[in-house]
């Protein structure tokens, strides 16, 4: 350990104060400006910041691996406060839970969804426009994930209020035990408790995700534990950062007037404005995982054992691999490679949903936005690992 | 190793050299070893690890051995036949017909099985299929990769080149695995849990790969590259040769040429395709396939998309063999 220490430089830094949370990109800049790997004194751990090393953690699950969990402790020393989801596995366990997932969601599943997710969509777009302002994530973004996605999942309207709690839970858990952490979990086993009971095989619509999930118990892929946790895992994972992930492409796009106008006159264009969006502001900026035996990263001795706290945010910004241009936002810029959903085996099985529902609101508010422009500051998220805004005052003219 | 095609393709050979058998030597029990040379004296032109060459073996008989000498050395090729009493008769007359100083016409080298780039490497090899492995090892070792070979076979006496490989390159990194000593090649547990950064190279009997292919998907896709030495259907046949795709809205035409990906090529000519994993692995890039058909490669598409076949993940799926060109709705 001792030669670790002077090998990276140790930075004090503490990523989860409410200042660093609030306007994360100076620190993420520090860090990368720091080196790829540097320690971090006040938890014990890496802090890992270039895109080529993120990328190389991310894709190399046998060095740094998943089962340790995504937060700070390894939960396999102690009991969790829930058994491991997917995200908290590796091979081969990690590879029948996914090959589950997806047999059900898939670029022909997803293909289907269009139809549904639309018109609640329009509804909530066309309501908006008859305004000259109002809040892009009260009234939208927080709007519309939750009206859709518990749906195409299948569970029962009764309790979908536990949901966000829920998955606020979920996430700030990867983060340490904080104060965040602890206001999260304030009426944990509630929460928990329903989630669990709507992710049971007779809680849920036949047509759903959840039911095609329970159906691969039948053919002997997954036991039924194991069904529950992916149902679970959808729940937590579908809707809190898809939220984010239309309040934050929103954020970015309501300080562009240019690049609105020209998403106006050619649509087709949104899905790479919502990529480009999602690379400057990942909803899913941090998570850790554990070093399984000693390994060299950007020039650092890792022991097995470590924890290393994996920035995607500042990855994402990485001017070695976007250019001195990496903090602004690009049209034409080819923003594949972004981490923000992840890479390799782990990466998010529901990305394609997540790009769907941004997607069909981002179009549907450009059919009937002529311009959009802030009107006033926007109130970040406290949260441990997610990136996101409470409000996104926004003022707009009809088209 | 013998690759069986269709009868297009065994007649049209192309750039057809002729060569002198300058050494028959048996390597193993039916199995015999062919050095060839150019007729003129000349040395051959370079290939890659995973190459095979057409073989003329009579009047409308042409086969395909995979090159197991040294890229480095084209003084020589070198094939490897195991003599197999199939209906076609080939090997038959490769063991009867080419003693040494015959004369015989040869294609050049030509690569369906390519040596990805890759950190580490997994070869496994089953009886005869060790051929195309051999010259992938001598790369893999040259360029300081981390791998290793799991050759498997009925018996010590039927494996070619396993006393050599074991003398040149240690028993560490080779497991030679001879089944009336040992049993069957323990697939299981040897490709159990995924590697990262691994890539697994087979070659072999047509029930050993549909085992490998089936122990390896859990494996990031990408990861397994097999070459059939009596192929159904050659799967990998046309594949890796290059193709066309026609771009209809931008009215583009591009070459995929082999080693590069139809996203690659279609982005270097401007068109703009979402993707994200590069690997086959999310999704993102699927694109809709006006005509062409598709080799898919991926780990997402269901097998009703694949029925279809008017969408691929243009990151890793290519033309299918026979295809020349793939219209795509970009």
């Amino acid at each position: 350990m001792t030669k670790t220490m002077i090998d990276a430089m140790v930075l004090d830094d503490d990523p989860f104060s409410i200042e660093n949370i609030q306007d994360p990109h100076p620190l993420l800049a520090r860090l990368r400006d720091a080196g790829s790997v540097t320690w971090l004194s006040k938890y014990n751990c890496f802090a890992v910041a270039g895109h080529e090393e993120v990328y190389e953690i991310l894709t190399d699950f046998e060095t740094y691996c998943s089962s340790g969990g995504l937060g700070p402790h390894d939960i396999r020393e102690d009991e969790g406060w829930r058994p491991p989801s997917i995200l908290e596995s590796d091979p081969p366990t990690h590879t029948v839970m996914r090959r589950a997932l997806t047999g059900v969601i898939n670029p022909g599943t997803v293909r289907s969804l269009r139809g549904p997710f639309t018109p609640p969509a329009a509804e909530i777009t066309s309501a908006l426009a008859r305004l000259d302002r109002f809040d892009a994530v009260t009234d939208l973004a927080e709007q519309y994930p939750i009206r859709v996605f518990p749906d195409a999942v299948g569970i029962p309207q009764e309790g979908r209020e536990h949901l966000l709690p829920y998955g606020n839970m979920v996430f700030n858990a990867f983060g340490p035990k904080n104060a965040i952490l602890e206001e999260a979990f304030a009426e944990g086993e509630a929460h928990a408790e329903v989630v669990m009971r709507a992710c049971e095989r007779e809680s849920l619509d036949a047509d759903g995700f959840g039911a095609k999930i329970w159906d691969r118990v039948e053919d002997g892929l997954i036991s039924v534990q194991q069904a529950t946790l992916l149902v679970r895992a959808l729940l937590s994972a579908g809707i809190d950062t898809t939220i984010f992930g239309i309040g934050n492409t929103l954020s970015v796009l309501a300080r562009l007037p240019e690049v609105w106008a020209q998403l106006r006159e050619t649509p087709s264009l949104a899905k790479f404005a919502i990529d480009e969006a999602l690379r400057l502001e990942s909803p899913f900026q941090k998570y850790h995982r554990t070093v399984t035996v000693d390994t060299v990263l950007g020039g650092v001795h890792l022991p097995a054992g470590a924890k290393v706290l994996v920035f995607i945010g500042a990855a994402n910004r990485d001017p070695r691999r976007w250019g001195d241009d990496a903090d602004e936002f690009r049209l034409d810029r080819n923003s594949s490679g972004h981490l923000a959903f992840g890479m390799g085996l782990h990466q998010c099985v529901g990305q394609p949903i997540a790009r769907l529902e941004i997607e069909i609101v981002l179009q549907q508010l450009l059919e009937r936005v002529l311009t959009i422009e802030p009107a006033g500051e926007p109130v970040p998220l406290v949260h441990n690992v997610l990136r996101g805004f409470t409000s996104l005052p926004v003022a707009i003219r009809a088209a | 190793m013998t690759i069986e095609t269709g009868p297009a393709e065994a007649s049209g050979t192309t750039g057809a050299i002729d060569a002198i058998v300058d050494r028959v030597e048996t390597v193993a029990d039916r199995v015999v070893s062919l050095v060839l040379r150019r007729a003129d004296g000349e040395p051959f032109h370079g290939w890659d690890p995973g190459s095979h060459i057409d073989v003329h073996v009579g009047d409308d008989i042409v086969r395909q051995y995979s090159l197991c000498s040294s890229p480095s050395d084209l003084s020589h090729l070198r094939i490897a036949v195991l003599y197999t009493p199939d209906s076609r008769g080939g090997s038959r007359r490769v063991h009867e017909a080419l003693v040494e100083g015959a004369p015989v016409t040869i294609s050049e080298p030509r690569n369906n099985f390519p040596l990805l780039d890759s950190r580490k490497y997994l070869f496994i090899a089953g009886g005869i299929g060790i051929t195309p492995i051999i010259p992938m090892i001598e790369a893999a070792e040259r360029d300081g990769r981390d791998w290793r070979l799991i050759y498997g076979g009925r018996s010590r006496s039927t494996m070619a080149f396993a006393r050599q490989l074991v003398e040149t390159y240690g028993a560490e990194r080779l497991t030679v695995a001879a089944e009336d000593e040992s049993g069957r090649l323990d697939l299981a547990s040897l490709l159990a849990l995924p590697r990262a950064h691994m890539l697994v190279y087979a070659c072999g009997p047509a029930g050993m790969l549909a085992a490998i292919e089936e122990f390896c998907m859990g494996w990031p896709p990408g990861a397994l590259h097999t070459e059939r030495f009596v192929a159904a259907a050659l799967d990998a046949g046309g594949s890796t040769e290059p193709f066309e795709v026609e771009l209809v809205r931008s009215g583009t035409t591009v070459t995929v040429e082999v080693g590069t990906t139809v996203l690659e090529a279609v982005e270097a000519v401007g068109a703009r395709v979402l993707s994200s994993c590069r690997t086959g692995l999310c999704g993102t890039c699927e694109t809709r396939v006006v005509s062409g058909d598709i080799e898919h490669r991926d780990a997402v598409l269901t097998e009703a998309d694949r029925d279809a076949g008017d969408v691929m993940l243009v990151c890793v799926s290519r033309a299918a063999a026979g295809c020349p060109r793939l219209v795509l709705d970009l």
